[in-house]
């Protein structure tokens, strides 16, 4: 017995290690920022003047940069990603399935500064394009205001979109999976069209699929080069697509090695700090629903439902 | 009648629109391919992998001193988290149920969500401020911890997959836990935990995130751990950003070299995968 205790003891020291670290994460980065956080409390979190030079740290540019084209980004790559899960679970030709997941998973694995460097060549240029043949109607909305850059918000949103995509789409589908099957097959029983009977699935499945989602949301909010290459860096808050703008994590690469003092370096990890929360909040949620779906979705916990067939 | 073409109708809208959400994937995909191989295939010479940089300003030269940078790194980073991943992740299949498990596979599906930037951030606060030092050692310690929860998710995962029936028996032997541990199971499950770990040493030497303040750059040949080295990704982005001609060019060499490296562990990792598969089914 006490050779097992022996051995428990020693691969539980880095179980242990494993937890430690996110905690150790967390401790770090507010001792490395309590400066800013003394001397500028939620202030920091409100003034949307970020001025190194004259010692002015607000913070809220980036926080609206970041949420601003990680939502853009959620609301492209959602839709474009549910069809990838629904098409390969349950559309696509077994032969087709595995390459299928092969290129889609390959978008994940394909390094965040190739992303950018594409970005800056080719993906900058085309939007630019698009900026220019944009009529002068639509350009007096706010929406598409300002000079035609090529760098800026739309750039960011449309390259952070395909970077997320996989990484929803490959957890949406594990989350149709565990459907039960006879879900479907009921559907189909009532005489349900394809996409009726895909549909109740998906309604089964809605949980899992809105932790799915958030787990790409999750993905954008901390994405750094890529974004850091095409947003434009430029710290103000405007609703345009076409204005160069900055998130959290590009103003913490850009800046972090030219902090020439320690309140600007606490100010920049602050905003590591915040990000990492939002991240953690985001990511647990999402695994909790996730998990909380892989609970009902076992066979015979509940009655199937039909309702959403009908 | 009339109502039921609708639900047909309806039903082909959407079967289209799954099947055209693959296209709009697969189209930034194939362009990205398209320009990095076309790009990076003109600009990659011999001279690229064997060169160390030029002064600025002057055309030619190679990366030599980033890819023994990115070597020593990655190193570093393997001989962090292999060790710590793979009895983490063993700790978590062996034990299920318990508290800890439960935390440790909470705690690795977290940190595996964190930003790779915030990770930076940590190994800077840990590995080179006490130190006023840049170092290789900072930025193989903030790859490394990005590692760790990949390998051991996978390992957990893999080791899950062994059947029960090898640790009864390893067990009905007589053998004690760690024995039937590290005789029975892990070997029979390796295969997937070596994939794991190339699959997560595919991650990390892509990053540059973590390494712009640990690792820094270096434009000199450097194997000291203690100094600034340099790394691929890192010199493929100060190349991006630069004015000169020739720089952007390597860059694309640079990401050519990368997401070669990245595909070969891609399909590497497949191939293991369904041969794993195969064999327990």
């Amino acid at each position: 017995m006490r050779r097992e205790l022996g051995f428990r003891l020693v691969i539980g020291a880095f179980a242990v290690l494993v937890v430690g670290l996110v905690v150790a994460i967390g401790v770090e980065l507010s001792r490395q920022s309590w400066l800013s956080i003394a001397r500028f409390g939620l202030a920091f979190w409100l003034d949307r003047t970020w001025d190194p030079v004259a010692g002015e740290f607000g913070a809220l540019p980036f926080i609206w940069g970041t949420l601003y084209s990680s939502g853009l980004a959620l609301l492209l790559a959602t839709p474009v990603a549910l069809g990838i899960a629904v098409f390969i679970s349950d559309l696509c030709p077994a032969w087709l399935r595995g390459p299928l997941v092969f290129f889609t998973e390959l978008l994940a694995a394909i390094p965040s500064i190739v992303y950018g460097l594409w970005g800056i060549f080719v993906l900058v240029p085309a939007v630019r394009q698009f900026e220019i043949a944009m009529p002068e109607l639509l350009r007096r909305l706010p929406l598409f205001s300002g000079p035609p850059l090529g760098v800026g918000m739309l750039a960011a949103a449309l390259i952070l979109a395909v970077m997320i995509v996989p990484f929803t789409s490959s957890v949406a589908r594990e989350v149709l999976k565990t459907v039960p099957m006879a879900q479907r097959e009921a559907a189909y029983a009532l005489g349900a069209t394809r996409f009726e009977a895909i549909r109740s699935a998906i309604f089964f499945a809605r949980t899992g699929i809105v932790g799915a989602v958030m787990l790409g949301f999750g993905r954008a909010l901390g994405e750094t080069m890529a974004v850091t290459m095409v947003i434009g860096n430029n710290p103000q808050i405007s609703p345009s697509l076409f204005a160069p703008q900055y998130t959290m994590a590009a103003v913490i690469a850009n800046e972090f090695t030219e902090a020439t003092d320690d309140l600007y370096l606490h100010a920049l990890i602050e905003i590591g700090l915040v990000l990492f929360l939002i991240t953690l909040i985001v990511n647990s949620a999402s695994r909790l629903l996730i998990w909380a779906m892989g609970r009902t979705a076992r066979p015979a916990a509940r009655r199937v439902e039909l309702g959403a067939a009908a | 009648m009339m109502l039921d073409a609708r639900r047909r109708f309806l039903s082909a809208l959407f079967v289209a629109a799954c099947g055209l959400s693959v296209v709009l994937a697969l189209v930034p995909l194939g362009l990205i391919l398209f320009f990095v191989i076309g790009s990076g295939v003109q600009a990659l010479n011999l001279e690229f992998f064997t060169a160390l940089p030029k002064p600025v300003g002057e055309p030619g030269g190679g990366m030599l001193n980033a890819f023994v940078g990115t070597l020593i790194l990655t190193g570093l980073a393997s001989l962090m988290a292999i060790p710590a991943g793979v009895l983490s992740g063993i700790y978590m299949s062996e034990y299920a149920g318990t508290r800890l498990a439960t935390a440790t596979r909470f705690a690795a599906d977290t940190l595996n969500g964190v930003p790779s930037i915030v990770i930076g951030i940590f190994a800077y606060g840990i590995a080179v401020l006490p130190f006023r030092q840049f170092s290789a050692l900072a930025g193989g310690l903030a790859l490394g911890i990005m590692m760790v929860p990949i390998i051991a998710r996978t390992t957990e995962e893999m080791l899950l997959l062994v059947p029960a029936a090898m640790r009864e028996g390893a067990l009905a032997l007589g053998a004690t836990r760690a024995r039937a541990v590290f005789t029975v199971i892990v070997p029979a499950a390796l295969p997937g935990i070596v994939t794991g770990a190339v699959l997560a040493l595919a991650r990390i030497a892509g990053e540059t995130a973590p390494l712009l303040f640990t690792s820094f750059n270096n434009r000199f040949f450097s194997t000291d751990l203690r100094q600034p080295i340099s790394s691929v990704t890192v010199q493929v982005f100060t190349y991006a950003i630069s004015p000169y001609e020739d720089w952007r060019r390597q860059a694309w060499a640079g990401a050519l070299v990368l997401v070669s490296f990245v595909l070969a562990c891609s399909v590497l990792a497949r191939l293991v995968t369904a041969r794993i598969q195969r064999g327990w089914a």
